[in-house]
């Protein structure tokens, strides 16, 4: 447990590497749990590669479906990837991914939960030295706003999902299940979450200096801002509902549920 | 209602010291600092101790409270139950002078090393006029008292003293913030954030905002802004690319040569 901080010469000498009296560990202890449960759900859900249509509801890690392997009903724009011999969920996984990844409020997550760089503040971390984001892999995290531009394509398809979902299985519309409400929900916080990221609010206005000269975008700016505050919350309420939705569709496309009302 | 509080407090130098052990009245209503000037005058005279304002406005009395970076001044003894054991410590992230004083000169070094405001050259000091929205955003910032308690709890310097040499900390990338996002300053800082000051060494694990006495929004409304705009300049092709058509764009200077400090 080298640390080359606290014990530095010139420095106090206190040997505790926190002095903090409070169950400082509480809250990465849950951050670790939370977020692990989320991968081992979602690595277990794309490499399933089946359970994920039930007409009309497409599971989001499934969709937008390119792969030729795809099951009907399910295909986009015709499956063009006819060659794709692997699970059709990797063709798109890796986007919501790289997009909650490099996200600022899950690098505080991950950097204090897993890493432990640092645990909680004013915890010695345990490592002998510390580069931060200045380095490959993590200075990729600098390109945040390409995850999110792409992120925000995956939305758009995902709220044409949640619209699908208001069909009846002759393709009439005016369909109202519980997985219409669920898919629709999810796609709104998807939405909360991606309008609300830091990247956002710097592209729609956090980068003018001169607000008085860009009326419209300070607005804007103002908006997203406020939306930013929650940031946090809509990463955590977005990542329980895109397992909730995912495991409707599994449990309806398994046949776990069926009824008029699903 | 009185009662003996138990505290912890360090005393000590910059070659040795230890956590000691003391029991001092606690009348209704005051602060850990209360309690240390007790001490101090009824047991501990030769005990160190930073102070002035005692209003959580001059940034001065700085120290660690049950391993928490605090202001004496602001921690009110009802926080804590009569039976606690308070520990009391100077910052740990700076050298010692002795028992609670901290050598807070790195701060002023860093300080001296962000160039200054720069206005457009052909613009009077009187002449300065700006829309309230372009203020409001830096206004935040500017209720920094300088108590360097951001800078204190920053695991990059705290956990790593190698990092000092090429990181400011919080305080001070806020600062070139609030400059970059100033309209009337001309020159370019984001260069000099990554370079000089070591933006990149953040990992935005927000606990200088945790600990700010000021409520400053540090992490969401100043690096990650920061962060935003150096990749802007610096990470993002297409936006380069992009600037090089836009007609019109205000010309920056680049920073001046750095003072090292
Ligand atoms: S958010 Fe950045 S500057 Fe603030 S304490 Fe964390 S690492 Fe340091
Ligand atoms: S930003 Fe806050 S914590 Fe940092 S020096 Fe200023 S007042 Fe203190
Ligand atoms: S999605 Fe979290 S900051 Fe962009
Ligand atoms: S004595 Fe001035 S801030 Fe505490």
């Amino acid at each position: 447990m080298a640390t080359t901080g606290i014990d530095a010469p010139g420095r106090a000498k206190i040997a505790a590497k926190t002095l903090r009296t409070d169950r400082w560990w509480v809250q990465p202890l849950f951050t670790f749990l939370a977020l692990t449960a989320f991968v081992v759900y979602s690595t277990w859900r794309v490499f399933m590669n089946k359970y994920y249509y039930s007409d009309p509801y497409i599971s989001l890690f499934y969709s937008p479906c390119l792969a030729g392997s795809c099951v009907p009903g399910a295909q986009f724009a015709g499956a063009p990837i006819t060659w794709w011999a692997f699970s059709p969920a990797l063709l798109i996984a890796w986007i919501p991914l790289a997009f909650r990844f490099t996200c600022y409020y899950y690098r505080k997550a991950y950097f204090r939960s897993f890493w432990l760089s640092p645990p909680a503040c004013a915890v010695a971390e345990p490592h002998g030295s510390y580069s931060g984001e200045t380095k490959l892999p993590l200075i990729l995290n600098n390109v945040h706003r390409y995850a999110l531009y792409l992120g925000l394509v995956l939305n758009v398809i995902l709220t044409w999902d949640a619209i699908l979902a208001f069909r009846n299985p002759d393709g009439s519309w005016g369909h109202v299940g519980l997985g219409t409400l669920i898919l629709t929900l999810n796609a709104f916080c998807l939405w909360m979450y991606s309008l609300s990221c830091h990247s956002c609010r710097n592209a729609v206005g956090g980068r003018i200096t001169h607000f008085s000269k860009h009326p419209v975008r300070y607005q804007m700016w103002t908006f997203i801002s406020k939306l930013n505050t929650h940031h946090m919350r809509w990463a955590w309420v977005s990542l329980s509902t895109v397992v909730i939705a995912d495991f409707y569709v599994y449990l309806a496309a398994s046949g776990a549920i069926s009824g008029s009302w699903v | 209602m009185t009662y003996k509080a138990k505290l912890r407090v360090w005393r000590g130098d910059d070659e040795s010291g230890d956590l000691k052990n003391y029991e001092v009245d606690v009348n209704e209503g005051e602060v850990v600092l209360d309690i240390v000037h007790r001490l101090q005058a009824t047991q501990a005279p030769d005990l160190a101790v930073r102070w002035n304002c005692k209003a959580g406005k001059c940034g001065s009395c700085s120290a660690e409270v049950n391993g928490k970076p605090r202001l004496m001044c602001m921690t009110r003894m009802n926080t804590f139950t009569e039976d606690e054991v308070i520990t009391i410590t100077p910052m740990r992230t700076f050298p010692v002078i002795r028992d609670l004083v901290t050598d807070v000169s790195y701060n002023y070094a860093k300080a001296r090393m962000v160039p200054a405001f720069a206005p457009p050259a052909d613009l009077e000091p009187g002449d300065y006029r700006m829309a309230q929205v372009d203020v409001e955003r830096s206004q935040e910032f500017r209720k920094c008292i300088e108590c360097f308690l951001c800078n204190n709890v920053c695991h990059v310097m705290r956990d790593h003293e190698d990092n000092k040499a090429s990181f400011s900390g919080p305080r001070f990338l806020m600062r070139i913030a609030e400059l970059d996002m100033h309209p009337l300053d001309t020159v370019d800082r984001r260069q000099t954030a990554v370079e000089d000051h070591g933006l990149g060494y953040c990992n935005i694990t927000k606990c200088c905002t945790e600990v700010c006495p000021e409520h400053i929004h540090i992490t969401d409304n100043a690096l990650i802004p920061l962060k935003e705009r150096v990749a802007d300049r610096k990470y993002d092709p297409l936006f380069s690319v992009a600037s090089l058509f836009r007609k019109g764009k205000e010309k920056r200077a680049a920073a001046p040569a750095t003072p090292k400090g």
